[in-house]
């Protein structure tokens, strides 16, 4: 016999249990409809593999994991995704969330199943990926995936194996029938996690209130290393912490996991789970829920598919609508109401509970707190209920926090204690989001606070850079006055001479040096615009040769380089012809303008000597060729859904196209006329 | 019909705060059959009497502060105190008396707090000593008990209340006063000199002290409240007794069973120290709240002016009980040492 | 000793209070420089508190020279982004009494996020340099677009738009933000009981 410890605190509420075993497990059917929300456990909600409009094969993947935190989804049967959107989901909010909506077919067609025959023989690492594939998320009610659970690193070894049969709350017996028909899977797939952990010592506990589960599960496990241990009843002994402490005499440190001191905690369907995962190589499709409260006149445990409406489960058990008050999901302590009986099964739906007004009735209104105390003998995590609610009320989260207001498990038991009826869960949840709500504030106004702090920072830089250039600007003019001065002054007065180079410099501005710097700055546009056309068109070339998208962008570009060179080119043959030749310039290159002028003169020749008509004909040939290929663009463009910017850009490349042929059409039907 | 979202827990225990206040009221009850019975019908005209205004100043504190008058009267709450007072003042106390110290209790101490779950300190206690301190003859003058006396029928009890004028009847010292009064006889001496000593604490104080010790542990049997405040405060009173006791000479301060059922040792242990609004709250924090207010007894009732002390022990405590909050927090799960403090 | 205390009173209780002091002066001196408080300078302290939406609606250009300008004595309620809950905090912290939130400077509002209608940016960019904290992205003449987890909702964007394209929308509740609230304190509750109603609404 195991030596058991006992946590602090704990209720016995009424059981309520017996209701809904009074039959064995009963198969829920197919929906015509399925709702499968992607976020059904803790974590990063999965992410869509399929389409609207697929048909899918029962057990196929639907959405993948989206992070480390996270578990892919499957299609519970064969049928049609009609739609992935934002659906009804069972939270207390009553706010929506993605989902995939499968129109079963009715055949229920697996696909193919990938069992590992001998996990035994099957590395550790292949058993975990199997496990996170199968989609398997904590069944017990959190929704923690498994597989992140089973990873521990090798720098926590596991001692302590736990699976939790405990179930712990009122009404919900979908884990109690799950060990009485299912006891092998649990064992099994308990094997397979053990052989994953490799942990001294395996547990199972399970509450006294089920002895039949337990004596099944311990034939089931007789010649195993497998301990099924029985202990009394007592609410929340579900707990994961509670668990521990009742059958190792250890605590979870807060903030910690239960890793952390060598324990590991499953959820005996998870482990059945596991087992169905690994063994026959189905995903997570299904699970056990208790049907019950006495809304319903035939409480029981449906095996139902995931996505099935809670009212489809409801119906078959008897729903009387009119007598439910509330809808619950989970149990009366930690359940929660979902906003309509339409919403969907999901991993961690163990129960749907439906009670009549007098079963659960609502609370009256909530008188002062007395300080009773006895929410702080009913806490299992040992708090002082009264002053958490104290300072929850008055807004000291300070304080809150101080009185240890995150190792709350929420778990109920002082407000079902609690002689004046005041939702104190209500003010816990309330005041935790609150500070985390706090704790996020803090961490955005100090981003911003960098952010604004970068950018002042930034500002100033910018400016004393420009500062910075001016005065370097301004120091070399000076600098080069002096040097000249200095160079003036070997020989004659600096002042004399400074004043002659000033005059001088006046004289040579008015001899016309603005003119100089004028033709200067023209010849300069033009070599620089040569210089980025040629840059530009081996770019557009090279880009063309591999084909990529961006060529166009490229020969667009090009274009307008051409025409800004031409622009140039046009300026400066224009100034030159306004104002001659500049006696300097010409007088320097005599040579090179005579070779040019020659060179042009060729050319002319050359020109000359083809007849207009062909001339025209050349360029209209040219010009309809590059057309068409600007028109084969655009079209293959628009195949293939080009960007809205770029297929702008070709559209008007090409009509600018058009209308060069058409002008070049007119002067070559000209020519030939003449 | 639309679905109702409230939060969890769904299910509630059957416990009501109107429940454990009725069940404090039914606790007192022997204590006053028995105070009935050795001094007369004073102490329950004073019950009733207060009662009767406690009601009646609590609906006028709730019609002043806008609230909803019978939802809070349905708490019991104004009763208790009015019990609670009633019991702690001398029988026969004169119809003003109990007015004054009604309205100390409700209107102070209470309701000027913000009303049941607010006060810092128990009503009762402060309207005692406002009381004590205001009419210190009225509050001295115990009426003798029976055998020492003769005990005025029901008539006679209500006229000593109701006319104006003090009740003229033959009053008497009570045993700790008696005590404290004396220093030149040994104590045994005194037990002797005394008709009114009775067996152990005094005729009638014994059996009333253990007739509310009666009631006390018919309240912890319900889980009103927890053993730790009482037991540690009569702990340390009969500590303190023994430690103080020096076998009966002229200047003893009474054995430790003397203390422990005279005076109001028991009443207070088990009604007044357990009110939960004004003591500690953890654990540790009621065992130090109730040992503390059981030395403070001892030293007043030997070493003070007062012959009884519950009342100014437990409200020099109510001050300190937020402090020692700070620093009694229990262990929560998971943590190596317990929180508060810093 | 005794002999000369009653033969000079006064000098001996000169010397009394002399050495008193001393030794008290030197055990202060001692305990100040042992159990130094090494804090922040207290304008970071008050920087820390306010909100950083560098809205300047106190009127300081950003939240850092408002903190300055506390430090230096100004009042504490002119920021309306950080709330009545952010004075109470200012207030503790400079232990001084809380004042209302001062209305002059607006009111405190849900968080609020800037969106451009992006149909009718021009990209003039005039938003990307009103905007304190480098939240919105764009180049001229290409539309402008804001990133909204670094948007502090300060406003200060939607003024200098010429075409009026941007708005400040209130941060809708959704799914993952959502949370239990706080229940309704016990006293203005009128659903208590039929004949209570009454009482409480003229309460309420």
């Amino acid at each position: 016999m195991r030596k058991l410890f006992d946590f602090h605190g704990g209720i016995h509420p009424p059981e309520n249990k017996h209701q809904s075993v009074r039959t064995g497990i009963a198969t829920a059917g197919i929906p015509d409809e399925l709702v499968l929300p992607l976020a059904q456990h803790i974590g990063a909600p999965s992410a869509p593999l399929v389409e609207a409009g697929e048909r899918v094969l029962k057990g196929q993947m639907l959405a993948e994991a989206a992070g480390t935190v996270s578990v892919p989804l499957h299609a519970p049967t064969s049928g049609t995704i009609i739609a992935i959107e934002e659906r009804k989901i069972a939270h207390p909010s009553g706010h929506s969330a993605p989902c995939v909506v499968l129109r079963s077919d009715g055949k229920d067609e697996w696909v193919e199943h990938h069992p590992i025959a001998d996990y035994k023989s099957t590395e550790k690492q292949q058993l975990l990926q199997c496990i996170r594939d199968a989609g398997i998320a904590g069944l017990g009610g959190a929704g923690f995936p498994t597989a992140v659970k089973l990873a521990v690193g090798p720098s926590k070894p596991i001692d302590t194996l736990i699976i939790n049969g405990t179930e712990c709350e009122p009404y919900i017996t979908a884990d109690d029938i799950l060990m009485r028909e299912r006891a092998d899977a649990i064992i099994e797939g308990t094997l397979i996690l053990a052989h994953i952990l490799a942990p001294d010592k395996i547990l199972i506990g399970v509450e006294d209130n089920k002895p039949e589960a337990y004596s099944t599960l311990q034939a089931a496990a007789s010649g195993s290393a497998i301990e099924v241990v029985s202990f009394p009843t007592k609410y929340p002994s579900g707990g994961e912490k509670q668990l521990i402490e009742i059958l190792t005499g250890k605590q979870v440190p807060s903030g910690g996991l239960p890793a952390d001191i060598g324990i590991v905690c499953q959820n005996v369907g998870s482990a059945a789970a596991v087992h169905d995962a690994v063994i026959l190589g189905q995903p997570l499709i299904s699970r056990i829920v208790t049907v019950t409260g006495n809304a319903v006149r035939e409480p029981q445990n449906f095996h139902a598919l995931l996505g099935t409406p809670m009212h489809f489960l409801l119906e078959q058990a008897g729903y009387e609508a009119d007598k439910n008050q509330r809808l619950i999901m989970g149990g009366p302590m930690m359940g929660f109401t979902v906003p309509s009986a339409d919403v969907p099964i999901v991993k961690t739906t163990n129960c749907i509970l439906a009670p009549t007004a007098d079963e659960l009735p609502v609370n009256p209104p909530p008188q002062p707190c007395i300080r009773c105390g006895m929410c702080a003998e009913a806490c299992p995590a040992s708090l002082l209920p009264q002053q958490l609610f104290w300072f929850a009320q008055g807004k000291e989260f300070e304080k809150a926090e101080q009185h240890n207001l995150f190792d709350c498990i929420e778990c109920g038991a002082c407000s079902y204690v609690c002689p004046s009826n005041i939702p104190l869960v209500q003010y816990y949840r309330a005041a935790k989001a609150e500070v985390i709500q706090l704790r996020q504030d803090a961490e955005k106004s100090e981003h911003s606070r960098l952010r604004f702090e970068a950018r002042q920072a930034r500002k100033e830089r910018e400016a004393a850079e420009k500062e910075a250039k001016r005065a370097a600007r301004k120091k070399a003019a000076e600098e080069k006055a002096r040097l000249a001065a200095e160079a003036g002054s070997a020989e004659e007065d600096p002042i004399q001479a400074a004043i002659e180079r000033a005059k001088a410099k006046k004289a040579a501005q008015v001899a016309g040096s603005a003119n100089e710097s004028q033709l200067e700055k023209l010849e300069k546009a033009v070599v620089t615009t040569r210089k980025r056309l040629d840059t530009a068109t081996t770019k557009l070339e090279a880009a063309r040769a591999e084909g990529a998208d961006h060529a166009d962008a490229l020969q667009l570009g090009v274009d307008k380089t051409r025409a800004k060179l031409e622009a140039a080119e046009k300026a400066l043959q224009d100034y030159q012809q306004a104002n001659g030749t500049p006696q300097a310039a010409a007088a320097d290159a005599t040579d090179a303008a005579q070779a040019a002028i020659q060179k042009a003169m060729a050319a002319r020749d050359a020109e000359a000597n083809k007849s207009p008509q062909d001339k025209a004909r050349d360029a209209l040939a040219k010009l309809e060729a590059r057309l068409a290929k600007s028109e084969a663009r655009l079209q293959a463009g628009r195949e293939a859904g080009e960007e809205e910017k770029i297929m702008i850009a070709l559209e008007a490349t090409v009509e600018r196209l058009r209308e060069k042929v058409a002008a070049a059409r007119d002067q070559a039907q000209e020519t030939e006329q003449c | 019909m639309a679905l109702m979202r409230i939060t969890s827990p769904h299910a509630h225990g059957p416990q009501k705060t109107s429940w454990v206040m009725q069940q404090v009221l039914l606790a007192t009850v022997p204590g006053l059959i028995v105070l009935t019975h050795f001094f007369g019908f004073g102490t329950l005209i004073n019950v009733l009497w207060a009662s009767i205004l406690a009601l009646a100043f609590e609906a006028l504190a709730l019609k002043l502060r806008k609230r909803p008058i019978g939802f809070y009267l349905g708490d019991y709450s104004a009763l208790v105190t009015a019990v609670l007072l009633g019991i702690a003042l001398p029988p026969y106390s004169p119809w003003w008396l109990i007015t004054v110290g009604m309205a100390s209790s409700i209107l102070l101490a209470k309701h000027l707090y913000g009303g049941l779950g607010y006060n810092p300190f128990n009503p009762a206690m402060v309207g005692y000593v406002v009381l004590l301190i205001s009419f210190p003859v009225q509050m001295t003058s115990w009426a003798p008990p029976r055998g020492a006396g003769e005990l005025p029928g029901l008539m006679e009890a209500l006229q000593a209340c109701f006319t104006p004028g003090n009740y003229d009847g033959v009053t008497m010292a009570t045993p700790l006063d008696v005590l404290k009064q004396n220093n030149s006889l040994l104590v045994e001496d005194l037990w002797q000199a005394n008709p009114q000593f009775g067996r152990w604490a005094g005729v009638g104080w014994e059996w009333a002290n253990i007739a509310f010790l009666a009631g006390g542990l018919w309240l912890l049997y319900q889980r009103i409240f927890t053993w730790h405040a009482p037991v540690a405060m009569l702990a340390t009173l009969t500590l303190m007794a023994a430690l103080f006791y020096d076998g009966g000479s002229s200047a003893s301060g009474g054995s430790p069973l003397f203390h422990l059922l005279s005076g109001a040792t028991m009443f207070g242990a088990f009604f007044i120290v357990t009110d939960p609004v004004s003591s500690a709250v953890s654990v540790r924090g009621r065992l130090i709240y109730g040992a503390l207010i059981g030395i403070l007894i001892y030293l007043i009732r030997v070493f003070g002016n007062y012959p009884d002390a519950v009342a100014f022990a437990v409200l020099i405590m109510n001050l300190a009980a937020p402090f020692i909050d700070q620093y009694t927090q229990p262990r929560t799960y998971g943590h190596v040492k317990s929180g508060g403090g810093d | 000793m005794y002999d000369f205390i009653a033969q000079y009173p006064l000098l001996s209780a000169l010397f009394a209070l002399v050495s008193l002091g001393a030794v008290f002066g030197a055990i202060l001196g001692y305990a100040s420089e042992r159990f130094k408080a090494e804090g922040n300078p207290i304008v970071d302290q008050i920087n820390a508190i306010l909100p950083q939406t560098q809205c300047g609606q106190c009127g300081h250009p950003g939240c850092r020279p408002y903190a300055e300008a506390i430090a230096a004595g100004e009042a504490i309620n002119k920021c309306p982004p950080g709330g009545q809950a952010g004075v109470q905090a200012l207030a503790d912290l400079l232990d001084v009494e809380a004042p209302e939130l001062d209305e002059e400077h607006g009111e405190e509002k849900v968080p609020h996020v800037a969106f451009i209608h992006e149909d009718e940016c021009i990209g003039c960019t005039k938003c990307i340099q009103a905007c304190p904290v480098d939240a919105i992205l764009g180049a001229a003449k290409h539309m402008h677009t804001v990133i909204a987890s670094e948007c502090t909702g300060c406003d200060l964007c939607v003024e200098p738009c010429p075409v009026d394209c941007i708005e400040m929308l209130p941060e809708a509740e959704s799914l993952e933000n959502w949370h239990w609230q706080l229940p309704e304190p016990t006293s203005r509750r009128v659903d208590i009981i039929a004949s209570d109603a009454s009482e409480d609404e003229a309460a309420a």
